[in-house]
């Protein structure tokens, strides 16, 4: 029984890991640009497909990997420069906006794939299980694990410790103050969109393997990635690892509890917290 | 700006009249689908009316109501086909519900504005969906389920289309003296200024509150109206995609002018009957349409006209 458990438990960590990957790059977006970029959830799916084919190709996962993160950066470069320009300053006219390009690339990608179940090929290192405590648990899903944790350490050291964190953080206190010194404010927050894109990207060439991949994959991950933001509050790297723990345990915990309403038990959390803090576990008042 | 506040008392006799002009007069010329699709386009009106209510008037854009309206529809259907009950308690009771899950929804979201409120509104649907989706034993999962017809004094088309008609206009009305009143008029000034509307004693969260979950019946009602229509019910209801139409209709139609609602809806249904004619592309349009109304016309067609919703929409860009 403890073993059950044991993997269960293993199974809300590795499914929060992806959430992470996936919301962090919303948040960073969200919080730091002020944009909700709707179409995330579409990005996730575009990159878990993008993965699959050069994966199927070239028989490479690692290729596949960057070359997803690649093109959906370049996705997000065009979303922002070609589309978003326009709407600048407008927060809601923003978010309906992506939520149209989230429409019409959910619908490109039913096109070009068609409807039927993906799932992205998993290296032969990273296949079978290993034994974890009596139990046996796929590696695949180990290396999830692993890879969310360093998504985490990379993005921290990255806003925190590096010039273009600074600068990221500086803009958004006060973007014409980093103006005036000179800097182009536009190309730091240009950056950070496709940073949060690429992670969506790989949140989908990950994802894909374990999750598989179908025409409504990106609603899920983005109502998953909602719920992740909400609890953890706008914007914040913690917040958003807090809230991707959160939602996975009890995501996996409802899946053998009560499968059927397995997505009702994120709303249970989201509502209690919600009604004591309104922005989030740690979201601030901009 | 003080023409702005001022409630125009006057009943809105033309607007009303015309609609039922236009509609009443469409069987004598329309065939048995172009009906339909009047039918369709009246209930989705009361839809994007319920939309326009939050949106226009107390500046909160929800993207809930598709869900709120799909809960009435699953509901109404459940109860006549799979439980085997009487047809005039299920519209009671898939309203009931309807104003129920608002209530909860309002609950959650009274408290945020802008596009926190937004995002918390799309949240609570798309968890609706995603209970509809995979709770197969109930409703049917992705297969959904078929009704067993509408009640045999409103079986025959012609006699359902002018009940839904009468019932749209009905609520049109109510809407419109809703919004006309003193508590409407509150809800512009929360709208406006909600900081200024609290320090003047007024309890914005529970005005908030009471206009969520009444703008829930009015979803509701379009939601069972939609049961009887359609006949069937499946996730595809509830979907992200039916609260994204019924915004985008209130927007075509103009934020803040209620009856451009109708505009909104016939706009977006004859498109979708126009377009599904030559490709089955249809979200990939509905995507486009929402890209070029937020670049071009965010104002909509009516709206552009009107005060209101230039208050309105600005006041939208809000600080979360």
């Amino acid at each position: 029984m403890s073993g059950l458990n044991l993997i269960q438990i293993l199974n809300g960590l590795t499914f929060a890991a992806l959430l992470f990957i996936v919301a962090s790059g919303f948040t960073l977006i969200f919080g730091l640009l002020r944009i909700v970029n709707l179409a995330h959830g579409a990005l996730y799916l575009f990159g878990g497909y993008i993965a699959y084919s050069v994966t199927g190709m070239t028989g490479n996962f690692a290729l596949g990997v960057l070359s997803s993160m690649l093109c959906v950066a370049l996705m997000g470069v065009v979303l922002d420069l070609g589309l978003l320009r326009f709407v600048r300053g407008f927060e809601l006219r923003q978010v309906l906006l992506t939520l149209g390009v989230a429409f019409v690339l959910n619908d490109l990608a039913l096109v070009i794939w068609g409807g039927d179940t993906f799932s992205m090929p998993v290296p032969e290192m990273l296949r079978g299980a290993v034994r974890v405590g009596g139990g046996f648990y796929p590696k695949y899903r180990l290396f999830v694990l692993v890879l969310g944790l360093v998504v985490f350490l990379a993005l921290w050291l990255l806003l925190n410790r590096t010039r273009l964190g600074a600068l990221i953080r500086a803009g958004v206190d006060d973007a014409e103050m980093v103006e005036a010194m000179g800097i182009n404010i536009r190309r730091v927050f240009l950056a950070t969109f496709m940073l949060g894109a690429s992670l969506a990207g790989l949140g989908g060439a990950v994802g894909g393997a374990f999750l598989t991949l179908y025409p409504t994959a990106d609603a899920e991950i983005l109502v998953f990635s909602l719920a992740v933001v909400i609890i953890g509050g706008r914007g914040s790297l913690v917040g958003a690892a807090v809230g991707a723990l959160l939602v996975g345990l009890l995501n996996s915990i409802g899946q053998v509890m009560f499968p059927e309403l397995a997505y009702f038990v994120i709303f249970g959390p989201m509502a209690a917290i919600l009604a004591f803090r309104p922005l989030g576990l740690f979201g601030r008042a901009a | 700006m003080a023409s702005a506040y001022s409630p125009q008392r006057r009943i809105p006799i033309p607007a009303l009249a015309s609609i039922l002009i236009i509609f009443g007069a469409l069987p004598l010329f329309a065939s048995s689908y172009q009906i339909s699709v009047a039918n369709e386009i009246l209930i989705f009106a009361l839809l994007a009316m319920s939309i326009d209510v939050l949106a226009g008037y107390a500046g909160r854009t929800s993207l809930g109501h598709g869900a709120i309206f799909g809960a009435s529809t699953y509901i109404v259907i459940y109860w006549i086909s799979v439980a085997g009950g009487s047809p005039w308690i299920a519209l009671l009771l898939g309203v009931l519900a309807a104003t129920m899950l608002a209530s909860v929804f309002a609950l959650l979201a009274v408290r945020v504005s802008g596009v926190y409120f937004l995002l918390l509104t799309l949240a609570l649907g798309m968890i609706v969906w995603g209970v509809c989706l995979r709770w197969t034993s109930v409703t049917g999962g992705e297969n959904g389920i078929r009704g067993v017809g509408r009640p045999e004094i409103i079986a025959d088309p012609l006699v359902f289309f002018y009940t839904t008609l009468v019932t749209v206009l009905i609520f049109s009305f109510i809407i419109w003296r809703f919004v006309q009143s003193p508590f409407g008029l509150t809800l512009r000034g929360i709208r406006d200024s909600e900081s200024r509307m609290s320090s003047l004693g007024y309890s914005t969260a529970s005005h908030m509150f009471i206009a969520f979950t009444i703008t829930g019946i009015f979803a509701g009602v379009a939601g069972a109206l939609y049961a009887l229509f359609n006949n069937f019910v499946s996730p595809s209801t509830v979907q992200l995609s039916q609260s994204v139409e019924g915004l985008l209709m209130a927007i075509v139609g103009g934020i803040g002018t209620l009856f451009g609602a109708f505009v909104g809806s016939a706009a977006i249904i004859l498109l979708e009957n126009f377009v599904s004619d030559f490709t089955p592309r249809w979200p990939m349009v509905l995507g486009f349409m929402f890209i070029g109304t937020m670049i071009f016309a965010p104002e909509g067609i009516l709206g552009a006209a009107s005060k209101f919703f230039r208050s309105g929409w600005k006041k939208n860009r809000i600080k979360p």
